[in-house]
């Protein structure tokens, strides 16, 4: 759910400009402004970011450290938690199920919703309407919603218990958003540079992948971000359809292995800090876009 | 989920055309055979649409569209899941659910959770964005730190929130440290507190969103305004009530729009740190927790696809109702003001 909504927000965006411009005017420290505002910020980073503190710092402490003072520092600090989770087989198994899912999903949506953009954005044809319409009524069918009949879907077609079969869903889920910010982004792509290209002797089809793929390659970054957090961090898809602990993805790792060692806090601590990261690490390295592009969206 | 704002730009745009694309085709042909030239270029026009458009759309009517239609039709039979659904029992499902007191119980619930998000993150949000909107350092960190809690997972929100929450846990802990034992509580077991805690960990997970957006709303406000304002006198209060904020109606009323549809659709975080749905502890179980108990675990495939229907129909409405009567503003807007 989550990552639909930063999705959908999107969708609103007419024409994605890059907001940087005026930001950088804006952002270029001139002097130290109102401390009270510095304050009010900094309390704020703080209620949003302790949480994370807290699970990432538990799981340098012992579990006895916790259970005598649960919202106490770790002192000492243990690295074994970490350890024993980074040489734990299931935890790199359910990693790679997540990077397998997330990254195949990816490329299936952007791929698939580039085409269909392209045609929505550059042909002329009578069922264009329709056909936007029908992607875009796509932002109203969460995955819960239709999560029980999907799944009778997928065991028809043997899919149940592979990855595979949260790989396809995800990828049709992940088209609306994917077709909504894209379409402006090709729209956007001057009609003189196709004509050029058409003069040079290139088809539609030869414009589609020498000019439109890297003209578009902002927008696809974004779609590719988004799609990848929300396939990353997708909880109710793979619920459904993995059933063997081999296939587990690390969402469902981490609850597994917060009920199975329920008593070990320390490491289930390390265990999320751990699931949590690779997200984190992506978000942080492309923040600028993401944040970006819902700046452009907003000011479209 | 903003589908009326998608759908209208598209008619709109289109309603402009798409000038060049079709002319530039039959332009490169010869003169001479230019008709037959044309259809030819027309099939082959066709034949790209569909190559380019046919996956996609494959996918998504037989990934998207046919199980909501398939959750339709089930939901007018009694199927426990096993073979074909042959127990027609027609509009009952739905007289049962309007009966259900379960059922109204989670409606209930999913009523309260939109109504609190947008009370409980709506003015904060603002008043943060106001806040962070002034000529400060570190502006860029401060945007990535308030918005991890939105890229963190579910999973993993609620695992670390249950942790904390639990009788001693860390927060209970905190509170003793600090001399306000007297507040340590039932977080998450309480039945009179469970729905405000679900609150809390709602409004920090998402307000990191909210603020974003309305950062950016605020910046797409010109400078001039202000500036104009400031040389008539306006105090700074004045400038916000007058100014930004009729400025930032639409950012808001799209925010709002989001976070209705997330409430009533709200399930993972739930499920995640309460389980699945008992009828005794469902203080702050919604309409997704419900329509998976009866679903899923109690087997009762066609009254929890009616239920799934219910949900879907009333995001439509809400949804539909919302368009026509606070975003309308907005879409009238961005027609006639555009160029501003």
């Amino acid at each position: 759910m989550s990552a639909t909504t930063a999705d959908s927000f999107t969708s609103s965006s007419t024409e994605p400009t890059a907001p940087t411009g005026r930001r950088d005017r804006r952002d270029k420290p001139q002097k130290w402004g109102n401390p009270f505002t510095y304050f009010i910020a900094l309390l704020f980073i703080g209620v949003c970011i302790a949480p994370v503190l807290y699970i990432v710092i538990g799981g340098f402490r012992t579990n006895s450290q916790i259970s005598t003072s649960p919202a106490g520092l770790p002192h000492p600090w243990i690295v074994g938690n970490y350890i024993s989770v980074l040489k734990n087989v299931t935890f790199w198994g359910e990693f790679a199920n997540s990077v397998i899912v997330a990254l195949a999903s990816t490329i299936g949506t952007t791929i698939l919703g580039l085409m269909v953009s392209f045609v929505l954005a550059r042909y002329d044809f009578k069922l264009k309407g329709a056909m936007y319409s029908l992607f875009a009524a796509g932002l109203m069918f969460p995955l819960v919603i239709a999560i029980t009949p999907l799944y009778i879907v997928v065991k028809d077609l043997g899919l149940v218990d592979s990855l595979l079969g949260v790989i396809i869903p995800q990828i049709a889920f992940g088209l609306p958003t994917t077709v909504i910010i894209l379409v402006p982004f090709l729209r956007a792509i001057p009609n003189e540079i196709e004509e050029a290209a058409a003069i040079d002797g290139a088809s539609r089809l030869g414009f589609f992948f020498r000019m439109v793929i890297p003209l578009s390659l902002p927008g696809v970054v974004t779609v590719g971000i988004l799609g990848f957090i929300g396939s990353w961090n997708n909880y109710v898809l793979p619920l459904y359809i993995l059933n063997s602990t081999a296939n587990y993805t690390l969402p469902l790792g981490v609850q597994q292995f917060s009920t199975e060692y329920s008593v070990d806090t320390a490491k289930v601590l390390a265990f999320t800090s751990l699931a949590m990261l690779p997200a984190l690490i992506f978000f942080a390295i492309f923040e600028k876009k993401i944040v970006g592009g819902l700046t452009g969206a907003v000011k479209g | 989920m903003s589908n009326p704002l998608g759908t209208d730009t598209a008619t709109g745009r289109q309603s402009q055309g798409t000038p060049g694309v079709g002319g530039a085709a039959t332009a490169a042909a010869p003169a001479s055979p230019r008709a037959a030239a044309r259809r030819r270029g027309r099939a082959k026009m066709r034949l790209e649409i569909a190559l380019l458009s046919g996956p996609a759309i494959l996918m998504f009517l037989a990934f998207v569209i046919f199980p909501v239609a398939l959750a339709a039709y089930y939901g007018f039979y009694r199927w426990h899941g096993y073979g074909a659904p042959t127990d027609w029992v027609g509009l009952n499902n739905y007289k049962l659910i309007l009966k259900d007191p379960a059922f109204q119980q989670v409606l209930w619930h999913n009523g309260w959770i939109l109504v609190l998000s947008l009370v409980i993150q709506g003015p904060l949000a603002i008043i943060l964005a106001l806040l962070l909107n002034q000529k400060i350092r570190g502006r860029s960190i401060i945007r990535i730190l308030i918005f991890v809690p939105y890229v963190i997972s579910e999973v993993i929100v609620g695992t670390g929130w249950s942790l904390m929450l639990q009788s001693n846990g860390a927060v209970n802990d905190l509170l003793a440290h600090i001399g306000l034992g007297s507040l340590q509580a039932e977080w998450l077991s309480s039945p009179k507190l469970a729905l405000w805690t679900l609150m809390g960990i709602i409004s920090w997970k998402y307000i990191g969103f909210a603020v974003i957006l309305m950062l950016a709303g605020l910046q797409s406000i010109p400078d001039e305004l202000f500036e104009a304002a400031a040389i008539d006198g306006a105090s700074y209060w004045q400038m916000q009530r007058r100014i930004t904020l009729p400025l930032l109606g639409p950012t808001i009323r799209i925010w709002a729009f989001l976070s209705i549809i997330g409430s009533l659709q709200l399930f993972d975080l739930v499920f995640i740190i309460w389980g699945p749905y008992v009828s005794s502890t469902a203080g702050t179980s919604t309409m997704a927790i419900y329509m998976v108990a009866q679903g899923r675990n109690a087997g009762n495939y066609g009254y929890g696809s009616a239920i799934a229907v219910v949900m879907f129909l009333i995001s439509l409405i809400v949804a539909l109702l919302y368009q026509r009567f606070v975003l309308r503003r907005d879409l009238q807007g961005a027609v006639t003001e555009g160029d501003k």
